[in-house]
């Protein structure tokens, strides 16, 4: 487990074409460590994510992904993601290979990576197109009662990353709140990165929290409002204003590319990132 | 919209006051954002209190003072009876049998209640690509019923779905029951213009109630296929002026908390932007 800066360990840990979960159901969502892969150019990756949310909007429009599992595509209560959109109905700025699911089967397929086994099940799939479009749907016949079951291929990201509350100093990771299925991907990984609101001397935590013990973790950042704008329960609430602005940013390239440029790029790290959009308000 | 004025209201609020009408008292509903959501809460502020709310980020009875932007607003969990993993809000509470009514929206929907919500146009290659399934295609196969509400009109009340995301009666005429699927279905079909229901022998949507000031004929032109109409429709009674205020007080407490400071009341470890312009 190491203790490091959110570049350092990106540029470490994070290689071209590989497969990558910044999970966090609208909570906790990475978005620093996004940005920070953002920045330092990374390509043909695979993206993971059951919502990709604004931040694979955002990887996805400067041209980071070459394909994407997930399993629901919108801006959450505003409509569509238009960068997610661009790519598919369009393949700019490049094509985007889909593997799409259902939330439970996602879940499932994160569950069975967790537990190391090849595939998750579920009573599900039954009526839709789904498993037409995405092959990797099917099914077994459970061997005691004959029935029907859909299958999912387990999913086991070479990098997962979490953003969490806190981190203790030996490096045990602390979630609370809307927890989605950061624990699943996170045990589904090879390397397990977490950004942290705070390093703690101790995360007092109840006892059946959730926590991830240090050894499962490869590396950690002190990220200060590092889901911004996403949110960190106990410290700061979702920016949803950011979120409504994000549909007008996001619906033409250009003013998206400015917006990138501006922000991110432009910024070194995620405290510049949200000074420049203080500097902007 | 006049909103001080409490004896017009729009055909939206209609929409929104017609489901949360359906909604009983003690119902365990698994919700999705947007209508579904406002009309869940609508009645759990007047008529159903004691009703179950879950959204499928994990809140088991969250009771929210204003309606979530997202499934996952810091709100849901916080009032919320227990938060659980998204892996067990649908492994252990949906599907095992535990939600009484699912309550949906959709793009797309035919006349066997099935539902589009993943796109426009051919799968590879969309007029317009949609947000996709979420947790709907299970919703309507583990659900003890389901409600599902949309705005009509030809667009949306289509002969033939650009692409079945979630099943409602398959082709109807019981084929849902011969593919062993547990949950009832879409029981209730609520728009903008009014009620269907499926027919008892083939389960095809049935109009069987109608708004004021909205005709049959109306109806049926914002259909894509021949719409079956009920021997008796009724006729579903406008909004009285206190179930206008709570959905409209609702709404405004939304706005304003959609659109305040993210600083309110929170430990902050530095300022955050509650407007940003590129």
């Amino acid at each position: 487990m190491q203790f490091g800066s959110l570049q350092e360990i990106i540029d470490e840990h994070i290689r071209d074409g590989q497969s990558v979960a910044l999970e966090g159901f609208t909570h906790l969502i990475p978005f620093a460590a996004g940005h920070e892969i953002l920045r330092q150019k990374k390509r043909d990756l695979h993206l993971i994510r059951m919502t990709p949310d604004l931040i694979y909007d955002q990887l996805i429009g400067a041209g980071c992904a070459c394909s994407l599992t997930f399993s629901w595509g919108g801006n959450p209560g505003v409509g569509s993601l238009h960068r997610l959109r661009d790519a598919v109905e369009n393949d700019w700025p490049r094509p985007l290979e889909i593997h799409e699911h259902s939330h439970a089967g996602m879940a499932a397929a994160y569950t069975a990576g967790a537990a190391r086994m090849p595939f998750g099940m579920l009573r599900g799939y039954v009526g839709t197109d789904l498993p037409d479009v995405n092959p990797q749907v099917r099914e077994v016949r459970c061997p005691y009662t004959n029935e029907k079951i859909a299958t999912v291929p387990a999913i086991n990201p070479a990098v997962t990353i979490l953003h969490a509350q806190a981190a203790d100093r030996q490096g045990n990771i602390l979630i609370r709140g809307i927890v989605g299925a950061q624990k699943e991907a996170a045990l589904a990984a090879g390397t397990l990165i977490v950004t942290v609101e705070e390093i703690v001397e101790s995360l007092d935590a109840p006892i059946n929290a959730i926590v991830l013990p240090h050894w499962v973790v490869t590396a950690i950042a002190e990220v200060p409002t590092g889901a911004y704008p996403s949110y960190a329960l106990g410290y700061y609430a979702r920016d949803n204003a950011f979120y409504l602005a994000w549909d007008e940013i996001a619906r033409d390239r250009e003013r998206f590319m400015e917006w990138i440029n501006r922000h991110v790029l432009q910024s070194r790290d995620h405290a510049e990132f949200l000074d420049s959009l203080a500097e902007a308000a | 919209m006049n909103r001080s004025s409490l004896n017009r209201y729009t055909p939206d609020e209609m929409m929104t006051i017609a489901a949360a009408r359906l909604i009983w008292p003690g119902c365990v509903c698994f919700v999705g954002i947007g209508v579904p959501s406002a009309a869940a809460n609508l009645a759990r502020l007047t008529h159903a209190p004691d009703m179950v709310l879950i959204y499928e980020s994990g809140g088991i009875g969250t009771q929210p003072s204003v309606l979530p932007l997202s499934i996952g607003d810091g709100e849901l969990a916080e009032t919320a009876t227990a938060v659980v993993s998204l892996p067990e809000i649908f492994s252990y509470w949906l599907q095992a049998g535990r939600i009484d009514l699912g309550f949906l929206g959709a793009a797309q929907i035919d006349r066997f209640g099935n539902l589009n919500t993943t796109v426009i146009g051919d799968y590879a290659k969309p007029k317009t690509r949609l947000p996709g399934a979420g947790g709907a295609p299970e919703i309507v196969l583990h659900a003890k019923q389901i409600f599902v509400v949309l705005k009509q009109s030809p667009r949306s009340f289509v002969a033939k779905l650009d692409f079945c995301t979630s099943a409602g009666f398959l082709n109807g005429h019981g084929e849902r029951a011969r593919r062993a699927i547990t949950g009832a279905g879409p029981q209730v079909v609520i728009t903008d213009l009014g009620v269907l229901k499926p027919a008892p022998d083939s389960q095809e949507l049935t109009l069987v109630a109608r708004y004021e000031n909205v005709s049959v004929d109306k109806i049926c032109q914002a259909t894509g296929w021949p719409l079956g109409i009920a021997d008796n429709i009724d006729v579903v009674a406008t909004p009285p002026a206190d179930e206008l205020r709570v959905l409209r007080d609702l709404h405004k407490r939304t706005e304003i908390a959609h659109t305040g400071d993210v600083l309110r009341s929170r430990k902050t470890p530095r300022p955050l932007i509650s407007q940003v312009n590129a």
